[in-house]
């Protein structure tokens, strides 16, 4: 019963924050917070996309060969960076991730 | 354009999310049931509280036996982005009746936030722009719903998936978001300190290297910015990424 209530109040917290400036649709922010507001997708994935990359399990380094996040997701920024193109690189980045694990005897 | 052909066109222009969102999914699903959630909670989950990472995080934090207000707490940083998305989205929902607020913001992800972001800086904001948004955002959270319980009912068919890394998708689908937005100098010197701080940051308790990381990154992005072109004080949404 305990974790319905942790999901309700994280669907309340979650709901909160994403209706926070619906709910006041002529409320402006000054020109420093929308400047900011450009690099927020830009930054907040980077710094989800870089330690997932260079710590997989989220508490030991692992900058190696053997390392099939770093190695794909240095792939997957390739292709995204020639292509442009988000279906290329989510399929050209998951493909070269099973390859390498498998070739390694990861799975 | 008609309401209901935005809405396909909405449902058409997620599909490629579409393909990173299922498997991620998929391994919140799997990853559900390790952490001791049952088949209606972790579905519960996804239709509730509908945010991927935040999901994912909390459910290896049951898992560990953390508490409540630690679980609350981390769901409050992990999305603490979405105020962001909801500031930078918030023109665009200016003069639509509040259920239409209320729906699109209880849908407002990353995934729907890059998709409709994009529309709107191509197409700018028509009448019925709003039709396209909802295409996209329904088919996003069906198929969350829906991959969510697929994880679940695999991870009990197949015990040793959560240990496959099927959470490479989520990084493959932001690296596909954020690498075509760094066209310009504070694009990439926002991404460069963003990854350096969170390098620097990982062992902070409760994700909170995230926070800074991200904070970080936006900080030198509007310093560089500032820098290049004093005279302009203000960019409008219009210009976004250009």
């Amino acid at each position: 019963m305990s974790y319905w209530w942790l999901i309700l109040g994280m669907a309340a917290i979650t709901f909160l924050m994403r209706y926070s400036l619906f709910a006041w649709p002529n409320l402006r922010f000054p020109s420093v917070v929308r400047q900011g507001l450009h690099y927020v997708p830009t930054a907040v994935l980077t710094a989800i996309v870089v330690p997932g990359m260079l710590l997989p399990d989220g508490q030991h380094w692992q900058v190696s060969w053997d390392n099939a996040y770093l190695i794909a997701g240095i792939v997957a920024i390739g292709i995204a960076a020639l292509s442009r193109d988000l279906l290329a690189t989510i399929g050209g980045g998951l493909a070269v991730f099973f390859l390498l694990r498998w070739a390694m005897g990861q799975i | 354009m008609s309401r209901s052909r935005l809405y396909v066109r909405g449902l058409r222009d997620s599909v490629p999310m579409l393909v990173g969102v299922a498997p991620f999914g998929i391994i919140f699903g799997t990853l559900a049931g390790v952490g001791g959630l049952s088949l209606w909670q972790a579905v519960g989950m996804s239709l509730f509280v509908y945010a991927g990472s935040a999901q994912f995080i909390v459910v290896s934090l049951m898992g560990a036996g953390a508490s409540a207000i630690v679980i609350l707490l981390t769901t409050f940083i992990v999305n603490l982005r979405h105020v962001l998305y909801s500031a930078t989205m918030q023109p665009q929902v200016q003069g639509l009746p509040q259920r239409w607020r209320l729906l699109l913001a209880f849908w407002l992800t990353d995934e729907t936030f890059a998709v409709v972001q994009r529309y709107y800086l191509m197409h700018g904001r028509g009448p019925l722009a709003h039709w396209h948004w909802l295409g996209v955002t329904s088919a996003l959270y069906a198929c969350w719903v829906s991959s969510s319980l697929v994880g679940v009912l695999f991870g009990q068919a197949v015990p040793d998936m959560a240990s496959w890394g099927l959470e490479f998708a989520m990084l493959a689908t932001f690296i596909g978001i954020v690498v075509p937005l760094l066209r310009n100098q504070p694009q990439i010197a926002a991404a460069l300190a963003a990854g350096a701080v969170a390098l620097m940051t990982w062992s902070l308790p409760y994700k909170l290297g995230l926070m800074v990381a991200a904070f970080s990154g936006i900080a030198v992005g509007v310093l560089l910015e500032r820098r290049q072109s004093p005279n302009v004080r203000d960019t409008s949404g219009k210009e976004l990424h250009s």
